[in-house]
């Protein structure tokens, strides 16, 4: 079947996207992995005819370095806190979506809006939220901003979440509130897709049955929903790892409260920040880290989810 | 519908067993179960609206909140009692947002419409030269190199904006438009759903049309994508809302005032030296930005929809 005309052609409409990802993608790889075994390597000094040894002095610098430890912990942190919330709230607002006919078109349209916004303009609304407006005098404020006002209600004290002195959990509170509410739509969406395509007799047999609801969702929904969630909770660690941007929306660039800038920095702010100083090797050795880190992340879960996923 | 004919079932079938010796006693508790279910079935219903609500006002609050800051004026958003629905009706803060000289909307937005709109064609155009290659011409190799660039979309993004940078910055194209459109022209996901969609179409189409003398690139134009254009207006959208909202990359390579792009000019304007934020001028910028997404989700919420669930990635 395979004429020469065919290939030749082939080759041509392929060839400006190969030509492309050999410049942008192939020769990046091969570049990451020849720079992160450089010790100390900078472009500026390599340009300037500066030699570098090999070994793998940045790994080890990177990983014995106390501010990259840090942006480690936060991204984990981030990851830990803010997967599991979604996906149960998220799983939570697909069965009760599921479950409901008026409205449900409407509803399905609201829940899935926060996806369609963008991630810097839209924390800035969240650090309003969270912030207060400083009054005349030091500690003292005009407004204490609106969550505290709402929290107030409840009879609960004004928090500093996110001004000058705010304290490092108050900070991961408020980008964790965020990240779950951007997080939402996409699994709502994905969950609910899921949900509709289970085969309605398995319920009306658990219904003949008289099996409790409990029973039935865990019996029959999560499992049948099971490699819904195990994609969904797959694609939340790869972007829970490469969190960054949620946190520039709240604290600008700077990736802290004024006064304590940096503190909130996660493993793609560090690479960005190495970059930013011209220190390739070092950020080349975190980029690998980190795509170390998603692999196993991602093995780990595939491993598990195919123990449990039933498909 | 269901639970009210297994009811019956089950009723008749006690009534046959039973024969006529079925007492009232019997019949009053099988109308008591019955109702009970009802009323259950009402309580569950409501709570189900009730939790759909409050999650619904907590995902809208946030656009609220931006809305009525934004018509505020400064005093009235320090309230210690904070308002609901702003006093007094302020649209000076939209104003001051396009006489604003440091953020200068209007050159954001156009630069970042131009960049979407020249990035978002090429990119179409590549993509599908490639699916239709990879889903209709024979060649040695293809399946490795399918395989390949399919791998190279596990790997984090970051790990090549390292190198891409040093490319860049030695090319010379640093501060260009060239720089914000041509490193992320191929997608590989956008291969990937459109090859799938091409593959779909019958393959006796396309020797159909051999046989007549029709050139591919016809065929391409005349057949597949109009069958494929449900994927092509996702890929489209997607590939807009990307630019949209690009913000790492942009920062790094094009931070200058002739090439910024909205997302960097927003972030960073509105806070005087001083650490002083006017937040009602600041979510009016923040209004504006998001408006055109919204429109967009308005109108092509199906396209978003579809090409999100298959991609699970922002942009």
């Amino acid at each position: 079947m395979v004429d020469n005309k065919q290939s030749w052609k082939a080759w041509l409409y392929l060839s400006p996207a190969i030509v492309l990802l050999l410049v942008f993608t192939a020769w990046p790889i091969v570049n990451t992995v020849l720079m992160s075994l450089l010790e100390g390597y900078n472009n500026l000094g390599a340009v300037g005819g500066q030699t570098f040894n090999f070994g793998i002095g940045n790994f080890t610098y990177v990983l014995q370095y106390k501010y990259f430890l840090q942006c480690l912990a936060n991204t984990c942190l981030l990851c830990v806190i803010t997967v599991p919330i979604s996906t149960i709230l998220a799983l939570l607002i697909a069965v009760c979506l599921n479950a409901i006919k008026p409205l449900q078109r409407l509803l399905q349209t609201i829940f899935f809006l926060p996806y369609v916004t963008n991630s810097i303009a839209i924390g800035m609304v969240f650090a309003a939220m969270f912030t207060m407006i400083p009054g005349a005098m030091p500690g003292v404020y005009d407004s204490v901003g609106i969550i505290n006002n709402v929290l107030g209600v409840f009879g609960i004290d004004p928090i500093n979440w996110a001004n000058t002195g705010s304290g490092y959990w108050e900070n991961i509170a408020v980008v964790s509130v965020y990240i779950v509410w951007n997080a939402l739509p996409f699994k709502i969406l994905v969950l609910l897709g899921g949900l509709q395509g289970i085969n309605k007799q398995y319920y009306d047999a658990a219904k003949v049955d008289g099996t409790s609801r409990t029973r039935t969702f865990l019996r029959i929904t999560v499992p049948l929903l099971s490699p819904m969630l195990a994609y969904v909770v797959i694609t939340s660690f790869i972007g829970g790892f490469k969190e960054y941007s949620s946190i520039v929306g709240i604290f600008g660039a700077d990736m802290g409260p004024s006064g304590n800038p940096r503190v909130l920095n996660t493993m793609v702010g560090f690479i960005y920040d190495a970059l930013a100083t011209e220190a390739q090797g070092r950020a080349s050795a975190a980029a690998l880290i980190l795509f170390g880190i998603i692999f196993i992340v991602t093995l780990i879960n595939l491993y598990v989810s195919k123990k449990k996923t039933h498909y | 519908m269901s639970e009210k004919m297994i009811n019956a079932e089950v009723a008749s079938e006690t009534e046959v067993k039973a024969d006529s010796a079925l007492t009232a006693m019997e019949q009053k508790d099988m109308q008591q179960v019955n109702a009970k279910d009802k009323v259950m079935k009402i309580v569950v219903q409501v709570l189900l609206y009730l939790f759909l609500g409050v999650m619904a006002l907590i995902v809208l609050f946030p656009f609220y909140f931006m809305l009525i800051s934004s018509l505020k004026t400064m005093d009235e958003y320090s309230l210690s009692v904070p308002t609901l629905f702003p006093e007094f009706i302020d649209w000076n803060n939209y104003v001051e947002v396009f006489q604003n000289e440091d953020l200068q909307l209007g050159r954001l937005f156009g630069n970042t419409m131009y960049v979407g709109i020249v990035s978002t064609l090429l990119s179409l155009v590549i993509t599908v030269l490639s699916a239709f290659a990879f889903a209709r011409l024979e060649f040695k190799g293809k399946n490795v190199l399918f395989a390949a660039m399919l791998g190279t979309m596990m790997i984090p993004g970051e790990l090549f904006t390292i190198t891409n940078y040093i490319t860049v910055s030695q090319l010379g194209w640093k501060n260009t438009y060239t720089v914000l459109i041509v490193p992320f022209l191929v997608s590989v996901f956008y291969i990937y759903l459109l090859r799938q969609n091409f593959m779909q179409i019958p393959n006796e189409l396309y020797l159909a049309a051999k046989v007549d003398g029709t050139s591919d690139l016809k065929y391409l134009w005349k057949v597949m994508i109009p069958l494929a254009l449900p994927s092509l207006i996702s890929i489209t959208i997607l590939k807009m809302m990307g630019a949209w909202n690009s913000y790492m990359w942009p920062n790094l390579v094009a931070n200058d005032a002739a090439h910024r792009l909205i997302t960097n000019g927003l972030r960073n304007a509105f806070t005087d030296a001083a650490g002083f934020t006017d937040i009602p001028v600041q979510m009016a910028a923040v209004a504006l930005v998001s408006l055109p997404l919204f429109l967009v989700f308005v109108f092509l919420r199906k396209y978003i929809m579809k090409g999100v669930s298959r991609s699970g990635i922002k942009g």
